[in-house]
């Protein structure tokens, strides 16, 4: 693995490093500081499994809507999301 | 497009789970969250093609869990590398460079389900 990472130069990782930087949210990225980017890679592993926890609230949440609803109405529901979409 | 798909399969999970579990049906509108990401992104990322391969073979979507703060060393770059490679779809066999464009992509992408997913929530819910 470090044999290959000399051939990508340290720019490129920099570069790459800040673009990730820049797609947390903010709150996040106030504790990293640009020297760190053990601590960047950190708070980028929370933040996928904050987004991934998020995923799996949501279907709960969307599974217990739909139990509520008739088909009727889901559909309506489902098809006007569509359109504004 | 995403949400067309995601929808659509929404659509299917509402016709066809009648007397199914409530956690049946949550866990099929997981997976369709995942396989919209997934083709969205299509084969255009590696994150993607591994996610396309991991629904396709119809096993059940599971995502590793949190590792306990004692068996996570959290000094060393690699080691974080290593731990993200764990969190990205097909990020084992990523080197660095290619793993924080995947990354980064995937981040994306995952934001985008995730608004999609609350959106549609609050279409249904009003």
């Amino acid at each position: 693995m470090s044999s290959r990472r000399s051939r990508i130069s340290e720019e490129e990782i920099n570069e790459l490093i800040s673009k990730l930087q820049s797609l947390l949210p903010e709150t996040r990225r106030r504790g990293a500081g640009r020297a760190s980017s053990a601590k960047l890679l950190q708070e980028t592993c929370n933040y996928i499994r904050s987004l991934r926890r998020e995923v799996d609230d949501l279907s709960d949440r969307l599974s217990a809507l739909m139990e509520t609803m008739d088909n009727n109405s889901a559909e309506a529901e489902i098809v006007r999301s569509l359109l504004r979409s | 497009m995403m949400a067309c798909h995601f929808l659509r399969a929404l659509f299917r999970i509402q016709q066809t789970s009648t007397s199914s579990s409530s956690s049946g049906r949550s866990r099929r509108i997981r997976r369709a969250a995942y396989a919209s990401m997934a083709y969205s992104a299509g084969t255009r990322r590696a994150w993607s093609r591994a996610l396309l391969r991991k629904l396709r073979s119809r096993a059940r979507l599971r995502f590793p869990r949190r590792l306990s703060r004692a068996a996570t060393p959290q000094r060393r770059d690699m080691d974080q590398a290593q731990v993200l490679r764990k969190l990205v779809p097909g990020g084992p066999s990523m080197d660095d460079c290619k793993l924080l464009e995947e990354t980064a992509d995937y981040i994306r992408c995952l934001t985008t389900q995730v608004r999609l997913m609350q959106t549609v929530m609050d279409s249904i819910s009003s």
